[in-house]
């Protein structure tokens, strides 16, 4: 089957439906396309948290000042351009969230804001009652319905970007459901497929995460940034099973009860990591990275809570506080079982986000004419490490941006599409055949461990060496031509197509990773502690046939491009 | 522990059966976590929908379990047996898996399949 459009939209996130509405609004017909269902398939609708804006609704704040913490927290690396528009522009898109009927939580008449970590003041609005994704995700449908011009098209997963003369003209997709091949040209695509947390053991991903729009751009040919950028949250949610809540839900209460961490020995063992960092905030014991460290080395030492992380303990919180503070998220958690008053909870440091991406300009173009990305795909705006509540403003603001520039874009250019171009891949998916294959969804359990082991949190050269000799040759197992069952919605096929990303993926953080010889932000190499002045560089990669070209360039500041 | 997972499987035009799988499982694991087990130990080709696993917010997970309607993700695995049928109001997909996007977000928006 074969579609044309101007515009064509992958992942229908935030981004991704931002972008399709802002294209809409600028005369662009466009093709909205998710793997999963529209609105669902990401983590957008799966955030139950805040949202960061300085919309100085009840303190009185400026985008520079949220801009000033955005940049700290990227602890240099940022490209100001993306950071700064992501602060300037965030007020008015959480605004027409807020016309949309959103339902930011509001407070005599203000919408409410509180105090997230990072920040230097409250600028963080939710929905309650951690409600926050599923109602933006539900007010951008609601959008996209009463919008023309917009087709949208879930079970349609985008396996490769179509170039021709080096510009993308469209792209080459599987309708899971069918099993149809499906060509789609269009004058723009842009790339809203969301990050990569799927390539952890332990991580807060849906099961479309697995960082399939860098391997996207990767194999178009553009450049990806700041890779070897996972955020960790120290304390996700490991065990007893909990469903229906996010698992990163425990640090706000921590925070606020000082909840305790304890190891498999039931001692609490924070002070024995505190005295080596001066960073301590006085309300955390701990920072969040000397957290995931402190954790990870108790486990290392084989001190370990049963699941594999260490005990958080609220038990010696008063019930009736206990009950004041949680909310109705104790009643969550008394349907999975848990009494907090009585019972300890694991937690353990999960991938949580990544900050790298695709290498975008102002225009969210990417390094290739015609391909733009938007959302958590591109890297820049970040830097080394991510504000809480920053995520999914810049959803909004860059994938808004997108729309904007694809559209117009495609409004003033032809169709660049041949068959031909797509050929390759329409050969390799039409090669699909039913063979015998070890169960690749085991090889993708075997890779998560891999990633978790040795390109986790703490990193050296020896792990990371070791994770690239393995990377290779998994890849090399994988082979060229998918297996299939030869039937509709074939778990053989997706399994094979989300390892040959995430192997590919895998790739584009370990390099980069073993290449930065310091520790700054998220990436934290136990051979080479301390931040290194002369590393305040962005380190930028492109595809050189199976490996991986890196380069390395100064941070871009807002100044010299204003 | 273990469960035994009875599941529809086969496309529509085809005769259906129904396979029986068994699994070790812990309190606490999900129906979701159990075809994820499924899909690893026995066989990888067993078709069925999700996104989220944890946040229960995708919503692509239902399914009919011992006859009612419910998501795979909250259902807690049991000792002993259970009954896994796709949606029975949804045209068929294969195994599990059922057509449940809107019509108009799909890629044949008149036709079931
Ligand atoms: C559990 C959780 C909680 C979070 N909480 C917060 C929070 O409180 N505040 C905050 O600011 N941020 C939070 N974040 C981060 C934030 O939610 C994300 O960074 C943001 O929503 C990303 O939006 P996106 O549109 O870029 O990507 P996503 O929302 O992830 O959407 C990407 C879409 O692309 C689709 N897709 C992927 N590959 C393909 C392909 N090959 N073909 C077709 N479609 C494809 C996916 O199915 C998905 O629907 C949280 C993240 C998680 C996982
Ligand atoms: S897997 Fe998302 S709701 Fe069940």
């Amino acid at each position: 089957m074969h579609l044309e459009t101007d515009v064509l939209v992958i992942g229908a996130g935030g981004a991704g439906m931002y972008a399709a509405l802002e294209a809409a609004r600028a005369g662009a017909q466009v093709i909205l396309a998710d793997r999963s269902l529209i609105g669902r398939g990401g983590a957008t609708v799966m955030a139950q948290m805040t949202v960061a804006a300085a919309l100085g609704e009840q303190t009185p704040d400026s985008w520079e000042f949220h801009l000033a913490d955005t940049l700290a927290a990227g602890r240099g690396l940022c490209d100001e351009r993306l950071s700064a528009m992501l602060c300037r522009e965030g007020p008015a898109r959480i605004r027409e969230m807020d016309a949309w009927k959103v339902g930011w939580a509001r407070h005599d008449g203000h919408i409410t804001q509180i105090h997230a970590p990072g920040h230097d003041r409250a600028r963080c609005v939710y929905v309650d009652v951690l409600s926050t994704g599923p109602a933006v995700s539900r007010t951008l449908r609601t959008q996209l319905n009463l919008a023309s011009g917009i087709r949208r098209i879930g079970d349609l997963a985008i396996v490769d970007i179509v170039l021709r003369d080096g510009q993308a003209c469209g792209a080459v997709a599987v309708h899971l459901s069918t099993g149809q091949i499906v060509t789609l040209a269009a004058k723009s695509v842009v790339i809203a497929t969301g990050g990569l947390t799927r390539l952890y053991r332990r991580n807060s991903a849906s099961f479309n995460m697995g960082g399939d729009g860098y391997a996207l751009a990767l194999r178009a040919g553009a450049q990806l940034i700041d890779m070897e950028f996972v955020q960790f949250f120290p304390i996700g949610h490991l065990a007893p099973r909990l469903v229906g809540m996010d698992p990163i839900m425990w640090d706000p209460f921590r925070y606020k009860l000082g909840g305790k961490l304890l190891n498999g020995e039931m001692r609490e063992f924070e002070d024995d990591y505190a005295s080596a960092d001066a960073r301590n905030d006085g309300t955390y014991v701990l920072t969040r990275d000397r957290a995931t460290y402190a954790i990870s080395k108790e486990v290392e030492a084989g001190r370990g809570s049963p699941a594999g992380g260490a005990y958080l303990s609220f038990q010696h919180v008063p019930e009736s506080e206990l009950r004041r503070s949680f909310g109705p998220v104790i009643d969550k958690l008394a349907a999975n079982g848990i009494d907090l008053t009585r019972q300890l909870v694991e937690v353990a440091p999960i991938a949580h986000y990544h900050m790298g991406g695709i290498r975008v300009d102002e225009d969210m173009l990417s390094t290739i004419p015609g391909l733009y990305a938007c959302g958590e795909a591109i890297g820049g705006a970040n830097g080394a490490n991510r504000l809480s509540g920053n995520a999914i403003t810049e959803a909004f603001v860059f994938g808004a941006r997108a729309g904007q520039t694809a559209a117009a874009h495609a409004l003033a250019n032809a169709s660049h599409w041949s068959d031909e171009a797509a050929a390759t891949t329409v050969g390799m998916l039409r090669a699909a055949d039913k063979r015998d294959t070890p169960n690749l969804s085991v090889a993708v359990t075997d890779l998560q461990a891999l990633m978790a082991d040795k390109v986790g949190p703490f990193r050296t050269d020896e792990k990371l060496r070791e994770a690239l000799v393995e990377i290779d040759r998994m890849s090399s197992e994988l082979g060229a031509t998918p297996p299939s069952t030869g039937e509709s919605f074939d778990p053989l096929l997706i399994d094979w197509l989300d390892l040959r990303n995430m192997l590919q993926v895998a790739k584009a953080v370990a390099t980069p990773a073993l290449a930065r010889t310091e520790s700054r932000g998220a990436h934290q190499r136990e051979d080479h502690p301390g931040l290194e002045e002369a590393w305040t560089l962005n380190q930028i990669i492109t595809l050189d046939g199976a490996d991986i070209a890196l380069e390395r360039s100064a941070p871009l500041s807002q100044k010299a491009h204003a | 522990m273990k469960a035994k997972l009875q599941i529809q499987r086969g496309e529509p035009g085809a005769p259906l059966h129904v396979e029986a799988f068994e699994i070790d499982f812990e309190a606490g694991q999900s129906v979701l976590d159990g075809l994820r087990a499924v899909r690893q130990s026995a066989d990888p080709t067993l078709a069925f929908r999700y996104a989220c696993i944890n946040a229960n917010a995708c919503k692509e997970c239902m399914m009919l379990i011992d006859g009612k309607v419910d998501y795979a993700c909250t259902v807690k695995l049991k000792e002993g047996e259970t009954v896994l049928k796709p949606l029975p109001k949804k045209a068929l997909v294969r195994d599990l898996v059922t057509e449940i996007a809107p019509p108009d977000e799909r890629l044949f928006p008149t036709n079931a399949k």
